[in-house]
């Protein structure tokens, strides 16, 4: 059963103070008046009976209470300590290991009558000798019994809590974190070997051994994880002491506390991200009365957020102050020497804005003693930087400050993609991989588009930019020959030959397929080209020397399975690199090419599709997320709803022909025997898709909508000519009201 | 010779260069690389030393040399600078000599360039010049 971490916490301190009591107990025997000893005995009981207090547990309160004042006697020489009174003890000890084994296993004290243990004590505490000589048989028999007993508490107690944890030294993780890592490499080696062998025996072993390295890595990776809940924690407290004692108001809103990341990091980010929470409440949110001159309520408001994204472990931290003016720090660092005026002049906000996290700059009016206290933003920087993550700063003047960090996973064993360029391997981690498209024969011919020297690829109606990864990384073929790689004599020449050759299948102007990997930067998703795609691996991360620290495409090397060692491609390293080309082309292009973009705006994507009894109707493409045929069969209905399992998801259908042309949706509309059904896949907000259920679907177009006529139903937006048939263009939105409703309130 | 050094030697462009025995972990044969591109020229590539990443540096271009034949595969003087491990890429390997400290000398004045730099000086052997090699400053290469 589940058991709460209060209650886990207090399991395994009990334990522990009883084993220590029980210790002390039979000390205390022999050497009656070592006051030490019974102090240290009372004072374990008293915090268990405190923390049996605090979390409601009558009975164990109870019996440790009883216990306590028999102690509290003997600790005040009231009474002198007799084999009786110490079995008394002993008795407790053991009825509170009970009721502590019993609420492991069930959450509850159980019901087990201790009315006589008690009443024993009872007797003991009042000092009665009747009852003391009374009990000295008594007591003997009761210890025999528990000898008895013994053996079995021990072999209950064997999954207990208190033997379930142990304590471990990090640096034995780390190590145990490292011999995975090249454990992993190994298999990665071996299983490379093994496929090319014959002998089944090895490779079931090699199989083997690959899921258990898999199960190993796991674990141990699972050992070093913790939630930032951790660090977090302690911000409530942080944030309400600050704005108390500024005369501030401010709203702490967490979200994502269960993200994992590594013990080591979570500790190095502990003191930036506390740094950076007092800097909010103290620089950013303004006091009550400033904010409701500045039409903002009058609470503030101070949001962290933290989330998995890219292999990157990513730490928002914003609030809704006044955010940062860029002037003024541009006025600081003159007045500090930070930068000379004509710096100041050519620098751009963003530019402005990193400034904060250089030495010596404080934006604040006053200092404060709570922000601040040594650590400055460069601090923070230099922090976050030394385990290899970034911040960054954005502001919006009067709407608040962001700052986002990201947190790599250094450690981490990463899953990712091998490519080629240009002769040579590179991982790329699959977290920041959105998909892989492959283009053959002429749509690899035609697929690549120019605008003004940018290459574009149109996925699915959108512009795609396109980074070609030899380019980017200068590896083209020419260069390659004027500065050949080091190569043995003998593999020279075919190296050479390789080389001539992939020059040649690059300089003819046919590309016969192209690969490209849709990848995710920070804000928008690239095309990267790659001469090829070879599998996916899992590698382990290692750190390059310092010499290539400064190369931002990189994010580390691994070794693979032949033994060779292979570069990790960066993806937001990369994309900023390819993007200094692309800004400025993005700005010519606009500065000149406007009038084109104008005659195009009429042009739009389109699918063509059969709506019910024959009508021919049409959809904006980028409202598109996939096309389907599925099954009749697969569909499912729940209450007047009809369903499918798509893509581990419930994806509600909506019958076309039952919103526009009145077909019950109870009785099934014409699916009946037909095997297959076509499905327009449409997403409602980041969430939710709807699956649009159309006769058929005849066609992706690019049209220039000239003549449009109204609409014949709410659900259509108007009527047009396309390819020389008139075209119902839907209204999705509408569409979904009708048929789904209940799935745009979720949404909204 | 109480207090002689231990200098690792190695040939560079018919130049005869030696590094503390200290700092050098081991030599091993020419082994392949992976090249990383955009690293500053004098980066010849990766190389996989028992499951260590490891930068091999291309002396002859860190010496402002002229290339190395194509036909010669170099040899890898790995050694330990600071925490971390290069190699370093060099034509031969010479024995390792016990040289006393009292035929050190300076670098001569005319000695200029990128190489004099990383020379600490050279030791006046019976048949030839050992120069000395400041390995720590070889490795202070830093790519943008």
């Amino acid at each position: 059963m589940e058991l709460d971490e209060d209650l886990k916490a207090f399991l395994l301190e009990s334990n522990e103070n009883l084993n220590q009591i029980e210790v002390d107990l039979v000390a205390l025997e022999q050497e009656t008046d070592s006051a030490d000893v019974m102090n240290r005995i009372y004072r374990a009981l008293h915090t268990l009976k405190g923390n049996c207090g605090f979390l409601g547990f009558e009975i164990l309160q109870s019996v440790a209470h009883a216990g306590e004042n028999l102690l509290s006697r003997l600790r005040d020489r009231h009474l002198i300590i007799t084999p009786a009174i110490t079995t008394a003890l002993l008795q407790v000890v053991d009825a509170i290991q009970q009721i502590l084994a019993t609420l492991e296993t069930t959450g509850t004290e159980g019901d087990s009558d201790y009315t006589s243990l008690l009443e024993r004590l009872e007797q003991l505490q009042a000092g009665t000798t009747v009852g003391s000589e009374l009990t000295t048989p008594l007591a003997v028999e009761t210890a025999e019994e528990l000898d008895d007993n013994e053996p079995a508490l021990i072999t209950s107690s064997a999954t207990s809590i208190s033997n379930r944890n142990i304590r471990v030294d990090v640096v034995l993780l780390d190590k145990l974190m490292n011999l995975v890592g090249e454990l992993v490499l190994c298999r990665n080696q071996i299983l490379e070997y093994a496929n090319n062998q014959e002998n089944k025996s090895l490779i079931d072993t090699s199989q083997r051994l690959n899921i258990v390295t898999t199960e190993l890595q796991e674990g141990i990776m699972q050992t070093r994880m913790q939630p930032i809940r951790n660090i977090w924690s302690k911000f409530p407290r942080v944030v309400r002491d600050l704005s108390l004692s500024l005369d501030k108001q401010v709203q702490l809103e967490m979200e994502g506390e269960e993200t994992e990341l590594d013990k080591t990091l979570i500790e190095a980010i502990a003191d930036p991200l506390t740094h950076l929470v007092r800097n909010c409440v103290d620089h950013g949110i303004e006091i009550p009365s400033e904010r409701l001159l500045a039409g903002k309520p009058e609470v503030g408001k101070l949001f962290l957020r933290a989330f998995h994204e890219s292999g990157y472990v990513n730490i928002e931290i914003a609030d809704n102050g006044k955010g940062i003016d860029a002037g003024q720090i541009k006025i600081k660092a003159l007045q500090r020497g930070l930068i000379t005026t004509e710096q100041a002049a050519r620098m751009s906000e963003q530019e402005t804005l990193n400034l904060i996290f250089s030495p010596g700059l404080s934006t604040a009016e006053q200092v404060t003693n709570l922000s601040g206290r040594g650590v400055g933003m460069d601090v923070v920087q230099t922090n976050i930087d030394r385990i290899g993550g970034s911040i960054d700063v954005s502001s919006q003047p009067g709407q608040g400050t962001s700052f986002k960090l990201k947190i790599p996973l250094t450690l981490a064993i990463i899953p990712t993609l091998i490519v080629s360029s240009g002769g040579e391997r590179y991982a790329i981690p699959q977290v920041s991989l959105i998909e892989l498209v492959r283009l053959e024969g002429d749509q690899a011919k035609r697929g690549v588009e120019m605008v003004h020297g940018a290459p574009v690829y149109r996925l699915r109606g959108k512009l795609l930019p396109l980074v070609y990864l030899n380019q980017e990384l200068q590896l083209d073929t020419k260069q390659k020959k004027s500065e050949p790689d080091y190569t043995l004599p003998s593999a020279l020449t075919d190296m050479e030959e390789a080389t001539s050759a992939l020059q040649e299948s690059t300089d003819e102007d046919e590309i016969d397929v192209l690969n490209i990997l849709v990848l995710q930067a920070t804000d928008k998703p690239f095309g990267l080209l790659v001469d090829a795609i070879n599998d996916t691996q899992e590698i382990v991360v290692k750190p390059l020397g310092k010499q290539l620290k400064g190369l931002s495409c990189f994010a580390g090397a691994t070794i693979m399975g032949d033994g060779q060692v292979a570069l990790i491609l960066d993806v937001q390293g990369l994309a900023q690199r390819a993007h200094v080309i692309s800004d400025a082309q993005e700005a010519s292009l606009l500065a000149e090419g406007l009038s084109q973009t104008q005659t195009d705006i009429e042009r739009q994507m389109l699918l063509l599709f059969e709506g019910p009894n024959g009508r021919h109707m049409a959809l904006p493409l980028d409202q598109v997320t996939r096309l389907e045929k599925i099954s009749s069969s697969k569909v499912e209905g729940t209450y007047h709803k009809h369903v499918i399992q798509y893509r581990e998801q419930i994806l509600p259908l909506i019958y076309l022909s039952s919103v526009l042309a009145n077909q019950p949706e109870s009785s099934p509309p014409p699916m009946t025997t037909d095997e297959t059904i076509a499905m327009v896949v449409v997403s409602v907000d980041e969430h939710n898709h709807i699956g649009l259920v159309v006769e058929n679907i005849i066609d992706i177009v690019e049209e220039q909508i000239l003549i449009k006529g109204t609409a014949s139903q709410p659900e259509i937006q108007y009527s047009a000519v396309i390819q020389n048939r008139i075209t119902e263009l839907i209204d999705v939105n509408a569409i979904i009201r009708a048929g789904a409703p209940a799935l745009l309130q979720t949404a909204s | 010779m109480a207090d002689a050094q231990q200098f690792c030697t190695f040939f560079l462009n018919r130049l005869f260069f030696g590094v503390t025995v200290e700092k050098v972990q081991e030599i091993i044969r020419y082994h392949e690389m992976t090249h990383v591109p955009l690293a500053p020229s004098e980066v010849g590539g990766l190389i996989n030393l028992r499951g260590q990443i490891v930068t091999a540096i291309d002396l002859r271009q860190r010496l402002a040399m002229p290339k190395r034949p194509n036909t010669q595969a170099p040899l890898n003087v790995v050694v330990q600078v600071g925490e971390d491990t290069i190699s370093l890429l060099v034509d031969a390997v010479g024995d390792v000599l016990d040289v006393d400290p009292k035929y050190f000398e300076l670098p001569p004045e005319t000695l200029t360039g990128q190489i004099r730099t990383l020379i600490q000086g050279t030791y006046k052997l019976d048949d030839q010049l050992l120069l000395v090699l400041d390995v720590d400053k070889v490795a202070d290469i830093t790519a943008n």
